[in-house]
C-alpha cells in the first residue's frame, strides 16, 4: 500500500464538513504548529520535507518561503494558487472539491510560518462550487476557533479570502493573479522584482500551488525528515497526477514520487493499462505545456533504464528526449489519436489565452496556431515545418512570462518527435483530411 | 561647513565593447543610451518619461554575457534592456551577438504580422519607429499568409482618431493617458491577438492633455485629426518655437509647408521621447505663425527620411554590412550574401577572440 499524504481521508463520508474532518485527525496540525513551533521552525521543517512546487516549475517550497523579505511595519501576505486551468490537469480541483479543509489546515499552518495575517485563495471563476464549498468551510473553521482573532489562544490573527477568478488561463501565472487579484487586468509583471519583494500590493507576498499548501499539515505533524524519506532524491514525497487519455482508468492518483511510467500507465493500482484493443503510442506527462514523448521515449530514458514519474528522471535528456513533470496532468494517447490535431488544438489554447501583452506570444500564439491549422486542413507547405520550429523557437524565452515558453514546447516537441506525421499531412492532404484519418507509418506503439 | 556631496559609486558596463561608467539603478537600454545610437537598442514601448513602460515589446532584448563582476556568469535567457538594471562589471551584447540579432528579427517580423503595412498613406510614414525597426532588423519579406486582423477606425474626441489595425499594444498611450491627465477612459480591452486599445463604451477623450496620445504613439495608430492625409511628414519643415501658455510647457515643434503651418507637436529629443507635454490648446488650435515665437529650426538628423526625403542606410547607422565587418561576427542570415557585400568571411577562431559568444552552438 502505497503512502498517501493528501488523499487519506479523501473516501470518508462526509469528510467535507469539519467534524468528520476533525475526528480523522485535522487540524492537529494547526493545533501543533500554533501551540507548539515558532514560524522560523516550520519553514526549516517544509525545507527539510523539500517539498517542491506543485503548480509545474518544481520550486523548492521552503526556498521561496525563505525569500520573503521581511521589512518593519509592512504586511506579508500568502496567496493560494488554486487557479487551475492547464488542459489536462485537475487535480486542485479534486483537493478542493472534497478536502476544502485540508487546504484551509494548509493555509493556517503556511501563514503563520510567513507571518501573514490575511492571506488569499484565489480559485479558477468557473469553479464556483468548489467555491461555495470552500467558503462554507472557512465560516466553520471560524466557528470553531481556527480563524480569525488569536487562532486557539496563540494570539495569531489570521483572515483568509476566497477570490474567483475572471477565467483566464494567464491569471494562473503568479505575477498576473496578484495583478488580478488587486482588480486588475491579468497581465503578467516583469520580474525582477519577484513577488518574494513586491507581490500583492507592493509588498512581499508567496503565492503556492494548492497540492503544496496541503502538504504543509502532514508535514508539521510527521516532519519534514519523514517527508523526505518518502519518493526518490530530490523528487520527495507524493505527488497527486490527473490521469486522463485513452487509459482505462482515468482519474486523480497521488503516488509516491518515482514510481516507474510503465506501472503508472499498466499497473491496476493506478491507470489500468491503454484501453482494451489499443496502443500507447504518445505522453503528455505533465500538463499541456510540457513536451509530448513517443511511447518508447515516456517508458525508458534515452540509456535504457526505466523511465520514472519524478521531476529528474522525467526531464532526463533535456528536451531531447525527455519532458518535465510540470503540474501533474498526465495525458495518454493511444495510435488512434492524430498528434497533428492534438498540438493544433493545444495551440488553439495558447492563442486564446494569451494575454496580448508582449509581442511574441501575442502574434505568435496565433501564427502557429494558424499554420497548424492548415497543416491539419490539408493546404500546408513544404516550409510549413520548419516555420513552426522557428516560430516557436523565437518565441521560446524571449516573452514576459512562461505562457510564451507553454506555448511554443508543444509544437516545437511535436515536430521534433512525430516529424513523419506531420510530413504525411502536407504530402497526402486528401488521404489526411478523411474523417478519422490517422498516420499509421512506422512508430513505436506500446 | 557645506556638506560634501556624496557620490554614489559608478558603475562600469561593457556593451558591445565599449566601457561606459552609469549610476547605479541605470537600466541597460539607458546606459546603452549614453554611449550613442550605434549601440542604443531599439526600443518601441519603452518611453523613458513614463513610468511603468517597457518590457512589452521586446525590441529591446540583449544577452548578458556577464552577470556582474562578482558573478560572471551570463545571464539564462535575453533580457529586456529598458527594464534590466546595471550591476558592476556587466557584460552586454547587443548587435554583436547573433542570438540578439536573430531574436529581434523574429521580433520585427511579429510586430508586422498583423500590422497593415500601409505606409505609402500612413500619416506616421517617415517618423515611425516601427518603420525603423523593421528597417535596421527586420527581414525583407514576410512568411505570413493568412488574413491580418482588422477593426474598424473609431473616432476618438473631436481631435483624435485611433486606427487600431496599425497598432502594436505598446501601451504608451494608456500609460500616457494615466500619468499626464486626470481620468483615463481608454485602455485595453480583450486579450491576445484580439486586444485592442479602447474607451469605455465609445466614449470620447475629452482632456487637456489628451493629444499627447498621439505623439506617444510609435506608429500610426492614434493620428491628428487636424493633420490626417494632409501631407507627408518629409514635405515639412520642422521649426522649435513658443508661446505664453497658461496650462503648458507652451514649448513646441511647428510643422511647416510653405507658409503654414501643418501641424504643432510636442518637441522630442533624439531617441524620439517626448520632453515635454503640450496641451490640446497649443497642438490643435494654434495653428497661426503669429500665435508662436520662432526659435529656429529644428535639428532633424541629415540622414532622417524628414530631411532627406528617403532611407539612407549609410549615416543613421552603419549598414549591415558595415556592422557585420564592425563587429567580426558570422553572418547568420542565410538569405543575405556577406560576398556580395564586399565582406570579407573571418574564420570562427578570429572573431572567437572579439566575442567569445560567436562560437557557442546555438541553442
Amino acid at each position: 500500500m502505497a503512502t498517501k499524504i493528501l488523499t487519506e481521508h479523501i473516501n470518508v463520508p462526509g469528510i467535507e464538513t469539519f467534524d468528520v474532518y476533525r475526528k480523522q485527525g485535522g487540524y492537529t496540525g494547526v493545533e501543533k504548529a500554533l501551540k507548539t513551533m515558532t514560524p522560523d521552525a516550520i519553514v526549516e521543517e517544509v525545507k527539510k520535507a523539500g517539498v517542491r512546487g506543485r503548480g509545474g516549475a518544481g520550486f523548492p517550497m521552503g526556498m521561496k518561503w525563505s525569500f520573503l523579505a521581511k521589512p518593519e511595519g509592512v504586511p506579508r501576505y500568502l496567496v493560494c494558487n488554486a487557479d487551475e486551468s492547464e488542459p489536462g490537469t485537475f487535480k486542485d480541483h479534486y483537493l478542493m472539491k472534497n478536502l476544502p479543509h485540508l487546504l484551509i489546515e494548509g493555509m493556517i499552518i503556511s501563514s503563520y510560518a510567513l507571518g501573514a495575517n490575511k492571506s488569499f485563495i484565489y480559485v479558477r471563476g468557473e469553479l464556483m462550487y468548489v467555491i461555495h464549498i470552500l467558503e462554507k468551510a472557512i465560516a466553520e473553521a471560524k466557528a470553531k476557533g481556527f480563524l480569525g482573532k488569536n487562532i486557539l489562544g496563540s494570539g495569531y490573527d489570521l483572515e483568509l479570502v476566497v477570490q474567483p477568478g475572471g477565467g483566464a488561463y494567464i491569471c494562473g501565472e503568479e505575477t498576473a493573479l496578484l495583478e488580478s487579484l488587486e482588480g486588475k487586468r491579468g497581465n503578467p509583471r516583469n520580474k525582477p522584482p519577484f513577488p518574494a519583494v513586491k507581490g500583492l500590493y507592493q509588498c512581499p507576498t508567496v503565492v503556492n500551488n494548492v497540492e503544496s499548501i496541503a502538504t504543509t499539515s502532514w508535514i508539521v505533524n510527521n516532519g519534514g525528515d519523514a517527508y523526505a524519506a518518502i519518493g526518490i532524491g530530490r523528487s520527495t514525497g507524493t505527488k497527486l497526477i490527473s490521469a486522463s487519455g485513452h487509459i482505462n482508468k482515468p482519474g486523480v492518483y497521488e503516488i509516491e514520487l518515482g514510481v516507474p511510467v510503465e506501472d503508472f500507465i499498466f499497473a491496476d493500482e493506478w491507470c489500468g493499462g491503454i484501453r482494451p484493443g489499443h496502443k500507447f503510442k504518445a505522453l503528455v506527462a505533465g500538463g499541456s505545456s510540457v513536451p509530448i514523448l513517443p511511447a518508447n521515449l515516456a517508458l525508458t530514458l534515452a540509456n535504457g533504464e526505466k523511465r520514472l514519474m519524478s521531476y529528474e528522471s522525467l526531464s532526463d535528456g533535456g528536451f531531447a528526449t525527455g519532458t518535465m513533470l510540470g503540474s501533474g496532468g498526465f495525458i495518454v494517447f493511444d495510435e488512434t489519436s492524430c498528434i497533428v490535431r492534438n498540438t493544433w488544438n493545444f495551440s488553439r489554447f495558447y492563442h486564446h489565452e494569451s494575454c496580448g501583452q508582449c509581442s511574441p506570444c501575442r502574434e505568435g500564439t496565433g501564427w502557429m496556431e494558424k499554420v497548424l491549422h492548415r497543416i491539419e486542413y490539408g493546404h500546408g507547405h513544404q516550409q510549413d515545418i520548419d516555420l513552426l520550429v522557428d516560430v516557436a523557437k523565437k518565441i521560446e524565452g524571449n516573452t514576459i512570462c512562461p505562457l510564451g515558453d507553454a506555448a511554443a514546447w508543444p509544437v516545437a516537441s511535436a515536430i521534433r518527435h512525430f516529424r513523419d506525421e506531420f510530413q504525411w499531412h502536407i504530402d497526402h492532404p486528401s488521404e489526411a483530411t478523411q474523417p478519422g484519418a490517422v498516420y499509421r507509418g512506422e512508430m513505436a506503439l506500446i | 561647513m557645506a556638506e560634501q556631496e556624496i557620490k554614489p559609486q559608478l558603475l562600469k558596463v561593457t556593451i558591445d565593447g565599449i566601457e561606459v561608467e552609469v549610476e547605479p539603478g541605470t537600466t541597460i537600454l539607458q546606459a546603452a543610451r549614453k554611449i550613442g545610437p550605434a549601440v542604443a537598442p531599439p526600443a518601441m514601448c519603452y518611453y523613458q518619461p513614463l513610468k511603468g513602460s517597457g518590457g512589452k515589446c521586446r525590441a529591446c532584448l540583449v544577452r548578458v554575457a556577464a552577470g556582474s563582476a562578482k558573478d560572471p556568469r551570463p545571464m539564462p535567457k535575453l533580457v529586456a534592456s529598458c527594464l534590466t538594471t546595471v550591476q558592476d562589471g556587466m557584460v552586454v551584447e547587443n548587435e554583436t551577438s547573433p542570438q540578439v540579432v536573430e531574436a529581434r528579427k523574429g521580433v520585427v517580423e511579429f510586430l508586422l504580422l498583423n500590422h497593415p503595412l500601409d505606409c505609402p498613406v500612413c500619416d506616421q510614414a517617415g517618423e515611425c519607429d516601427l518603420q525603423n525597426f523593421a528597417f535596421d532588423h527586420g527581414r525583407e519579406t514576410t512568411r505570413y499568409e493568412e488574413d491580418r486582423r482588422t477593426f474598424e477606425k473609431h473616432d476618438i474626441g473631436p481631435y483624435i482618431q485611433l486606427h487600431m489595425t496599425r497598432c502594436i499594444l505598446c501601451y504608451r498611450c494608456v500609460f500616457t493617458a494615466d500619468q499626464i491627465t486626470n481620468k483615463r477612459v481608454h485602455g485595453v480591452m480583450g486579450r491576445g491577438d484580439a486586444a485592442e486599445i479602447s474607451t469605455y463604451i465609445e466614449k470620447a477623450i475629452d482632456n487637456d492633455f489628451s493629444g499627447n496620445v498621439i505623439d506617444v504613439c510609435p506608429v500610426g495608430a492614434l493620428t491628428d485629426k487636424t493633420y490626417r492625409f494632409k501631407n507627408r511628414v518629409w514635405f515639412t519643415k520642422p521649426v522649435d518655437a513658443h508661446r505664453d501658455c497658461p496650462t503648458c510647457s507652451g514649448k513646441v515643434t511647428l510643422w511647416y509647408r510653405g507658409e503654414d503651418v501643418i501641424r504643432v507637436t510636442a518637441r522630442k529629443n533624439e531617441w524620439n521621447e517626448v520632453t515635454e507635454f503640450i496641451c490640446n490648446t497649443c497642438r490643435f488650435d494654434k495653428k497661426k505663425t503669429s500665435d508662436w515665437t520662432i526659435e529656429g529650426p529644428t535639428k532633424i538628423s541629415r540622414s532622417s527620411v524628414i530631411s532627406a526625403n528617403k532611407y539612407r542606410r549609410d549615416e543613421i547607422k552603419p549598414s549591415f554590412g558595415q556592422r557585420l565587418a564592425a563587429a567580426e561576427y558570422k553572418a547568420i542570415d542565410d538569405e543575405r550574401d556577406t560576398s556580395q557585400l564586399g565582406i570579407q568571411q573571418l574564420a570562427p577562431e578570429r572573431f572567437a577572440k572579439v566575442l567569445p559568444s560567436a562560437l557557442e552552438p546555438e541553442p
